[in-house]
Formats: C-alpha cells, structure tokens, sequence
C-alpha cells in the first residue's frame, strides 16, 4: 500500500513539477501526525509505568500482600494502633457501588431522553432537549459536588435515617454528571437506525410503543450499554464530586446513608499530606494502578460491545 | 518543646494585622539582619515556596513585602499549595527551596527517609491554635479530654451521655495524614484513634466546618481562625479556646507552623527571605 502510494506520487512528479509542492505537503502532514502520535504513546506509556512503579513499590519494596491490599477491611495507613494496615476492600467496595448506582439511575432517565428525542418528538424535542443535556456534561465537577453537599446531602438527611452522607448521595450526583455520556451515546445510535427497521415495524401494524421495545431498543441495545458502560466509567474515575458528599469513613457502610469511601476520593484525600515514597503514598499509587486496570476493564467491555454491535 | 512555647508566642489568629503592623517596624528588623545586609544586597533569582495550605495565606501575604523591599526586588518569590507532605517532599527533593508544613520534618519525614530529614533545618514561624467544635444544638459547652477521647474512639455514641441532649454523635475528622488531626489527636487526646465505622472524613477545614454546621449532632475540630456562631466551640477542661489563652500557655491544643529550608541551600538565600520571615515576627511580639 505504501509502496503503491509513493510510486504513484513518484510518476505525478516526474509528469510535472506542481507536484513537487503537494508531495512537501504530505511528508510533512505525515511526520507531524506521526510525532504526535508518537508524543501520544510516550506518554501514554510513561503513565503507565509511572504508575506502576510506584504502585508495585507498595508490594516489592514494603512487603505488603497483594491480598491483604484487595481484600482487607482496615486502613489504617498512618498505624494509629500501633503497625500501619492497608486494605482497600472498602474503596473499592464503595466505588463499584456507587458507578453502578449511578448507572442503574441514569440509564433509564437517558435511554428515555434519547427516545423522546429520536422517536417521539425528533422535531423540536432534539433541539430543545440536546443542548440542555450537553451542558450538564460542560459544569465542572466541584459544582456538582457543591449542589450535592448543599442540596442533595441535607435532602437525605431529613428523608432518611442517617447523615444523608453516603453511596446514595454519591451515585444521585454521579448520576447526573454521566446522563449526557448515555444520552448522546444512545441518541447516536437510535438515529444511525435503517429507516425500514421502524417502517417495516408500523406496515406490520405494530403499535409505536410495539415498535420501540420490540423492534429499536434491541437492535440499539449493544450500542446503549457502550454507553452506559463508558458513563460507568467516567463516574468510577469521578474524584471531586464523590469526595464532598460521601464521607470518606475507611468502611463498608451498612445502609446507602452511612460515611464511606471510595477509590478515588481516598486517593485525593490523603495525596497532598503524605510524603512521597512513604508506604502511604505507595499506598495511594496502588490505588490508582487498581483505578487504571479498572479503566482498562471498562475499554475491553466497550471493544467487546462494539463488536457485537457491528454485526 | 514544650519549652519554647512561651518564647514563640505570636498567634496566626491575628496574622493579617500583625502583617500590616510589622510594615511599619522595617528599620527595627534591619538592625538584627545587618550582619547580612552587604551580602544581600545584589541578591538576585527566584524562590520557590511550597507546601501546607494553612500556612500559604501567611507565607504569600509575607512574600509580597519582601519583594516589595528594595533590597530584595530581584527576587522572585513564588508560593503554592499542596499539603505539609508535599512541601516537604519537594523541599526534601530540592525542587523548592522553602517548605510549608504544619508538623516537623522528622516527624513527617520517617524510617526511610529520616536521612531527608537531617539536612532539613526548621524555622518556626506561627502558632496555629486548633479547637473542638460542634453542632450549636448539641447543647454542651465543655468537654473534658477523657470525654472527647469517648467520643472519638467511639465510646460514646450520644449526647446524653456526656451532658447534651439526646442526639447520637457523629464524627467529622480530617484524614489520617493531616497536621491538623495529628495536632487534635496528640495535644487535645493525647492518643491516636482509628476511623470509626460512620464517621465522616473530609479533607479541608472548610468542609468541615460546613458539615458541623449542617450535621445535627455533629463534632470535629478547626484552627482557631475558622471559628465563628456557625458552630458551637467547645472548651477543653473548662479552658475557652482563644488567642490569649493559646499566648498565656492555659489552652494545650496548638501547633506549629513551620517553613523549612535544606541546610546546603544557597549561602546568601539562607540570609534573606526564610530568616526574614520569622524576623519580622519575633520584633512584633
């Protein structure tokens, strides 16, 4: 192919020296492409093993266990009781729970956003409705955690038992920073829709809501989770937001109500005050390596999903 | 330590005024800095100066006067934030030449990296008071230090028990790793506690307080300076937590604010602007 391309550019430049010009040009499109792309994988990778190095350190170099740092219940990183524990069960207990919360809130508020848009009302209801959801996706996380200390928090306070602190505050807030994600993602697919799906549908004298759940919701259903599944994901990397109404006790909470943490808020928590190479900070970078390997987690979902989606 | 107390008793509480007090008495601290005055005088460069958030108003506020002062004009101070640890990090590390930090390099600085911390030389610069604080309706006005220890390692679950009303306690901490925690738990407990199931960690001052005012039945624990009716101040052993009693030596709860420097910092640096900010401090007081 590339061989194919430059022979071809050769016989245009010996015809005529135009082509001398356009042929600078695209040496020049390509070595810029290919240093930024180059740029885009060093740095990549030097995360990565930044990262890891520092990550991996915790259990090399200050001998605690692997299994002991998944799944043990006590962090006690500055050895209040006498040796420091870290286990991370709690974090990542309350991150799981809190994206899937949030997940399971958002889904059905932005599957039946991006339908009204689409299939009900595509007329006005996508111009009205999408500029509206893509400037939730534009207000900064610490506004989102501002309203959920100051609204959402006392809210559940006064609903519920308990200090209106917890998972619930936290996947009602990260619910609304992920729905643009699942909405722009879901409208995408439900419009890149064949026509004669939904025509065919109607000649058979199916209803509208006929149509819409048994015909279009299935054939967009893997484009849909893509969807949720990268909203998942950017509500499981969400930092500022979560840490302002969760709590941040080190514990797994009994009820959605009660003080709790997760990865990244006790990452943000505890970063400016520990020394770096400390078994504490080491700490924190496993955290973040457990926070990367669950991204790419959520990426190899997406691929998988994407391939089914193609079929 | 303890004995020095007395000595460095000029309180962060009223800093921004002793700030503005101390721009008068410049021709009283050159008088102790004159051994140096012909050496910095041609200085020229940049400072960087990093660390604790609690201490940067006073670091950046002090900043600008000494670049303000003609002798120092060349210099350029810089002051960022990011924690006690970063600032002694990065001082550590030589990325800056003055770190901010709430507690003692060696006491931040261990095991490891306690060879760090012998070539840090400390400058105490302030005296941050640090008192228990509590939801107003809680309707109790003293605490003793054993009541706040049951409290804390949550042996008392609710206000009746300690003389309030009937309303269970939760607790507002700040996370293990902060200077204003470490300071509530040696001074005010006199031992380290561990996060209790429901207690609620936050990682600034600001929401804590926040939280306290919000939370019915809420406790925690600020800097004097962030005191005000939102929230209920408790005294400590009958003991009112204020400025004059941090000064007379009455209220135990406080710590020191320090700036560090590395003892191979730069000759004519040392002399200018991390020994002229406690300077200008000791002639007020």
């Amino acid at each position: 192919m590339k061989a194919m391309k430059e022979g071809h550019v050769q016989i245009e430049r010996s015809r005529s020296g135009k082509f001398q010009k356009h042929h600078m040009e695209d040496l020049i499109g390509r070595s810029y492409t290919m240093l930024c792309v180059g740029l885009l994988i060093l740095i990549i990778v030097s995360i990565i093993y930044f990262v890891a190095s520092k990550g991996l350190a915790t259990f090399i170099q200050d001998g605690v266990s692997l299994g002991d740092f998944l799944f043990g219940s006590k962090w006690d990183p500055e050895g209040s009781q006498g040796t420091p524990v870290f286990g991370v069960l709690p974090f990542i207990f309350g991150s799981f729970a809190t994206s899937l919360l949030a997940a399971l809130i958002a889904s059905p508020l932005s599957i039946c956003a991006s339908l009204f848009m689409t299939e009900i009302v595509p007329s006005w209801g996508k111009k009205l409705l999408m500029p509206v959801i893509e400037l939730l996706a534009g207000i900064p996380s610490v506004v989102y955690g501002f309203v959920g200390l100051t609204v959402v928090v006392p809210f559940l306070r006064d609903t519920f038992p308990g200090q209106g602190i917890g998972i619930a505050a936290g996947a009602i807030v990260l619910s609304i920073m992920i729905l643009p994600t699942i909405t722009s993602i879901a409208t995408d697919a439900l419009s890149a829709l064949p026509r004669g799906l939904k025509e065919s549908s109607f000649a058979l004298g199916a209803t509208r809501w006929q149509t819409i759940s048994k015909v279009i919701l299935p054939t967009v259903m893997p484009a849909v989770l893509t969807g949720v599944v990268l909203g998942m994901a950017r509500a499981f990397g969400e930092a500022l937001a979560v840490q302002m109404v969760i709590g941040n006790a080190p514990h797994i909470p009994r009820s959605l109500f009660e003080s709790t943490s997760t990865l990244t808020s006790a990452i943000t928590l505890d970063m400016g005050n520990t020394v770096m190479g400390s078994v504490h900070s080491n700490a924190l970078w496993s955290m973040a390596l457990a926070l990367m390997f669950m991204t790419f987690v959520f990426v190899l979902i997406v691929r998988v999903l994407e391939r089914r989606n193609r079929i | 330590m303890k004995f020095k107390k007395p000595l460095l008793m000029f309180c962060t509480l009223a800093l921004v005024a002793m700030l503005a007090a101390c721009g008068n008495k410049d021709e009283g601290s050159q008088g102790s800095t004159s051994g140096t005055n012909n050496d910095t005088a041609a200085l020229s460069g940049s400072v960087l100066a990093v660390g604790s958030t609690a201490l940067q108003p006073l670091v950046e506020q002090v900043a600008q006067k000494f670049m303000a002062d003609p002798k120092y004009s060349k210099i350029q101070v810089q002051v960022q934030g990011g924690g006690s640890g970063t600032g002694l990090t990065q001082v550590a590390g030589g990325q800056a030449a003055i770190g901010n930090s709430d507690v003692f390099a060696e006491e931040k600085l261990k095991d490891a990296d306690a060879d760090k911390a012998k070539d840090l030389i400390d400058h105490q610069v302030a005296v941050v008071g640090i008192a228990a604080v509590t939801n107003p309706d809680v309707g109790v006005d003293s605490l003793t230090k054993q009541q706040l220890i049951d409290i804390f390692s949550g042996k008392v679950k609710n206000w009746k028990e300690v003389g309030g009303k009937d309303q269970a306690i939760v607790i507002v901490n700040r996370p293990a790793s902060s200077g204003t925690r470490k300071t509530f738990e040696k001074y005010a407990l006199g031992t380290s506690t561990e996060d209790i199931k429901g207690s609620i960690q936050e990682e600034s001052s600001g929401t804590v307080k926040k939280i306290v005012a919000e939370n019915p039945g809420a406790i925690g624990y600020l800097a004097l300076s962030y005191l005000d009716d939102k929230v209920k101040t408790v005294k400590y052993d009958g003991v009112e937590a204020t400025v004059d009693n941090v000064k007379s030596g009455d209220y135990p709860v406080w710590h020191m604010s320090i700036c560090t420097r590395r003892a191979s910092l730069n000759q004519k640096l040392k002399h200018s602007l991390i020994t002229w900010l406690p300077m200008k401090y000791k002639k007020v007081t």
